[in-house]
């Protein structure tokens, strides 16, 4: 690359400044990183204040009236006069509510499945960086079986077998999302180990477990932090088609891919607020996660930077 | 070569082998398939005999063997459902799966490459930047979503395009296919650029990055001093090099393709193998959910060597390290 | 070669009537970047008559292989020749159109690139890169084409050319990718190549071999040469003229036995000094002193002067060029021999 092409001069001054300045900055650099993580911190906002935000709960049944199904977007409500911004779906649930609510468990599933994750598969590919032989290989071929087979494939076996249900559902993505962590993280973990620092840490006597937690995990975490948002986002899309399919939470608490297919049949009759709204709602997220990932890939991986 | 090519193979063998194992443990814990296959009203002497007439009463490993012995003869079973074949029922379904998904792969190529090849040549141009933007919202889009959004807009709105089934069929070697007749193609249109979008993310993004990678070289700069045309020093010198890991994703990708079919033929009710399991899934049909999983992983195996062929017919410098 | 030959070649090309193959004239192309504009080179003027070897000497970022790049329309954006003339046989490239220059690349001016293991197409045999370069300027068919590559190979000295066509460039030596990357250049008999440091990427032993043949095409052929390169000792077996280049000027130019023995320039005069060969054993490699100046600030005046030993205030001027002796010409307010200091 060019050196001349790059706007050096900006970043002299920030020689001196601790490395997680430096990412906070080059990150602002970016606006359209900065709309989507203003973006994700909004939609992350109303879905952990949901339940004192919408007019109803939408998992209630009691609170549901059957008259206001599919009611069309701006329809008020048949008994308290409350405007159905969105419209209703077909068991009369005021769509923002449900969206809202929705939104919490794509995001509780999205963000725990990808932390859960990111725990064990971090631990197994230090643990395999660490130990290497035998372990070291049999863990890696794993991995690679596991990354080699659509994502949506393995989905599909592991629910046949463990059956429907957001539990199962969680299941699923952790037992397929650690193998991208573990992976990189015995990446990293076996570059850094052959930097002279490591060297250094050794030599002044500290512990394999100190030098494994102190100084090589620090240096992993760039990269799995990238990995992180995008498997969220992976994650996020993955749930909704599964429950899409029917595979995912049950009817009565629908997520956003359940409402998008409960609204299916009733597209033909050009109700399209029920599946067109929850799917905005899930494309928004997608994206926001989607940008701030790849705006933190080109900040925290230099390598990467085209 | 040859030591290699035997070694892959047996890998490849490895797999499969690893993979019967794991679909047919991790099946035999899906419910218990009698309790929809046979009715309440049935006694235990009958139902026993309906156990032992499908061999289920037999110890799980017994059941393996058996299982592996039927495979090695293409023969995993009759579906419980459809009381056919599993294996056949597959196979009958196959045809038209494998249409939708070279289908989306070609309409990948064909619009991924020249707006890829565009984006990489004029990185600066707002065009460029905005392909680059629509590939980031290529990416998350929910492909389920997008699909009923697509009937939503083209079949319900507009009315341009059929929304559901194969349309018009003819047939070609024994097979029934949609593309040789113009309302099968109406058919295919909507579901290929359904499963399609994500790969011409894909191919865009990473013809990019090959063209800009290919494009300083020196050898670009050589080719032009020689006077070629810009055509033939971009078709030629240019994509011969960055075609290379487009080719071998896509190919890696076409098993992934066959894979996502099942949410893309659930919803255009396009007849394929992947809406067949997750009927299957749904009714516990535990033979024909194995016959697909297994008729899936041999397809990813033998993709996984194609790959590694294509590697060796498209760089030569692969060429002779793996002669060595 | 003869020494006699060669002074007559000389002496013929130097007739004031004879057209020069290239004449170059205050060319300036600049690098538009975000970060500010890069003057590359800087009003650069060159002359090369039919027959003659000409010597761009310059440390890199000097200027040297934009320059090169420039004559024959291959500078990339954020790249442009922002003024000046290319007048090949009287015709001005920087005027003609992509299609009317791409008839020249190649096939009257060709091209010979720095590192031979990048200039080839690593996926392309090497019969292909060579029919391609042949079909380019002359409709033949394949067969022959491939012949005329095969005869062209063996003119560059290349032992079993029918095994290399068919050779991958992985295949080759870099020597050998070299030849092939030089009989590329010379397929269509080129009446001007530019060489853009060849042999420099190569062994000593290959790097004499390969000067030596292609010495011997370019009088055979009577092509004009342009020989870039950052060394002295290169040109001076080589070359008929030369011009010493620094932050994208040309600082002295004429005839290699004048500036080589006579330089007037200060900066010329670093160059000889630091060569191994001017120093005695056991002596300190005379170096010049400081860096090439930022081509992004540039300072005002002679670029050369921070680091000069004869720089007065005078030198925050910008020099003219002179002509010191006849064919010898210096940008240098303060020119004279080493030794008259």
């Amino acid at each position: 690359m060019n050196a001349a092409s790059k706007p050096v001069p900006s970043h002299v001054g920030l020689q001196a400044q601790s490395p997680w300045r430096r990412v906070v900055l080059e990150f602002i650099s970016s606006p359209t990183a900065v709309v989507g993580l203003l973006v994700l911190v909004l939609i992350m906002l109303v879905a952990v204040l949901a339940p004192w935000i919408v007019v109803q709960n939408p998992y209630d049944l009691m609170q549901l009236n059957v008259l206001d199904a599919r009611l069309a977007p701006g329809s008020a409500n048949m008994d308290s006069g409350y405007t159905y911004w969105l419209g209703t779906d077909g068991q009369g649930r005021d769509l923002v509510s449900a969206i809202l609510y929705g939104l919490r468990i794509s995001l509780w599933v999205g963000i725990g499945s990808a932390l859960i994750a990111a725990v064990i598969g971090t631990l197994v590919g230090l643990v395999s960086a660490y130990v290497g032989g035998w372990l070291d290989a049999l863990l890696m071929r794993l991995v690679d079986l596991l990354l080699s087979f659509p994502v949506i494939l393995m989905a599909l076996m592991i629910l046949a077998w463990l059956g429907k249900g957001v539990g199962n559902v969680m299941l699923t993505l952790i037992l397929l999302e650690w193998a991208y962590y573990a992976r990189t993280a015995r990446g990293q973990a076996l570059t850094e180990s052959r930097r002279e620092y490591v060297d250094a840490a050794r030599g002044q006597g500290i512990g394999p477990w100190r030098i494994v937690v102190g100084h090589i995990l620090p240096n992993c975490l760039p990269p799995l932090i990238v990995i992180g948002a995008l498997q969220i986002a992976r994650a996020i899309t993955l749930e909704a088609t599964l429950s899409f399919l029917g595979l995912g939470v049950p009817v009565t608490e629908p997520s956003l891919g359940l409402l998008i297919a409960n609204g299916f049949q009733y597209m033909l009759s050009n109700e399209y607020w029920i599946s067109l709204f929850p799917g905005l709602a899930l494309l928004i997220t997608i994206v926001a996660i989607n940008l701030v990932g790849d705006r933190l890939r080109d900040v925290l991986n230099p390598r990467l930077l085209r | 070569m040859i030591g290699w090519t035997l070694r892959r193979l047996t890998q490849s063998f490895l797999v499969v082998l690893l993979m019967t194992l794991v679909v047919f443990v991790g099946l035999n814990a899906i419910g218990n398939p009698m309790d929809i296959l046979v009715g309440e009203d049935l006694n235990q002497a009958e139902r026993l005999q309906a156990i032992a007439h499908l061999g289920l009463d037999k110890p799980l490993w017994e059941q393996y063997l058996i299982f592996l012995k039927g495979a090695v003869h293409g023969n995993l079973g009759q579906s419980f459902v459809y009381h056919e074949d599993a294996m056949r029922l597959i196979l009958q379904r196959l045809p038209a799966t494998f249409e939708l998904a070279f289908c989306a792969l070609f309409l990948a190529v064909v619009i991924g490459v020249p707006l890829g090849m565009f984006a990489g040549t004029y990185p600066d141009h707002p065009l460029s930047r905005m392909m680059m933007a629509a590939s980031i919202v290529g990416f998350s889009l929910p492909a389920f979503w997008v699909a009923l959004m697509m009937i939503m807009l083209f079949s319900i709105k507009l009315g341009w395009l059929p929304a559901s089934g194969r349309g018009e069929t003819r047939e070609l070697f024994g097979v029934q296919w949609s593309w040789l007749t113009l309302d099968g193609l109406q058919h295919l249109l909507l579901p290929a650029l359904n499963l399609a979008l994500f790969k011409i993310s894909l191919v865009l993004r990473l013809t990019r990055a090959g063209v800009r990678e290919v494009l300083p070289q020196e050898f670009v700069k050589f080719a032009r001093a020689k006077g070629l045309s810009p055509m033939r020093v971009m078709c030629m010198h240019v994509m011969r090099n960055t075609m290379i890991p487009v080719v071998t994703v896509l190919a890696m990708e076409l098993g992934s393709t066959i894979a996502y079919a099942v949410v893309t033929e659930s919803i255009f009710s396009w007849p394929g193998a992947g809406k067949l399991i997750l009927d299957s899934i749904n009714m516990l049909d535990r033979p024909v959910v194995v016959a697909y999983l297994m008729v899936v992983v041999v397809i990813f195996v033998v993709l996984n060597l194609i790959v590694d062929g294509l590697y060796y017919l498209l760089d030569p410098r692969v060429r002779v390290e793996g002669s060595r | 070669m003869s020494l006699p030959e060669r002074n007559a070649a000389a002496m013929s090309t130097q007739a004031p009537t004879q057209t020069p193959t290239l004449e170059v004239r205050n060319l300036c192309t600049s690098f538009y970047t975000r970060a500010g504009v890069l003057p590359a080179v800087r009003d650069v003027s060159l002359r090369v008559a039919p027959g003659r070897i000409l010597g761009l000497v310059g440390e890199s970022g000097s200027g040297k292989s934009v320059t090169g790049f420039s004559i024959l329309g291959l500078v990339d954006a954020p790249g442009r020749i922002s003024g000046g003339q290319v007048l090949f046989k009287g015709r001005d490239l920087t005027q003609l159109s992509a299609a009317g220059l791409r008839e020249l690349q190649g096939n009257r001016i060709a091209m010979i690139f720095q590192d031979p293991m990048m200039t080839l197409n690593p996926v392309l045999r090497v019969d292909t890169q060579m029919i391609e370069a042949v079909r380019a300027h002359r409709t033949v068919s394949k067969r022959e084409a491939r012949a005329h590559a095969g005869r062209t190979l063996a003119l560059m000295g290349i032992p079993s050319p029918e095994e290399r066509l068919r050779a991958y460039p992985h295949q080759l030596s870099g020597g050998m990718r070299q030849r092939v990357a030089i009989a590329i250049a010379l397929l269509h008999a080129p009446d001007l190549i530019i060489a853009d440091e060849p042999t420099t990427a190569l062994d000593v032993t290959i790097q004499a071999q390969i000067l030596s043949e292609v010495q011997k095409l370019v009088r055979e052929q009577g092509t004009s040469l342009i020989w870039i390169t950052h060394d002295l000792s290169v040109v001076a077996g080589l070359a008929d003229d030369v011009a010493v280049m620094y932050a994208g000027r040309i600082v002295e130019q004429g005839s290699v036995a004048d500036v080589l023995d006579r330089p007037q320039h200060p900066y010329t005069q670093g160059l000889i000094d630091s060569l191994p060969s001017r120093n005695k054993r056991g002596q300190r490699l005379r170096q010049i002193p400081g860096m090439a100046p930022d081509l992004l600030s540039m300072p005002t005046g002679c670029a050369f002067a921070a680091r000069c030993s004869r720089a007065t205030s005078v030198c925050a001027q910008e020099p003219p060029e002179r002509e010191i002796a006849p064919g010898q010409t210096v940008r240098c307010f303060h020119p004279g021999a080493a030794d008259a200091q």
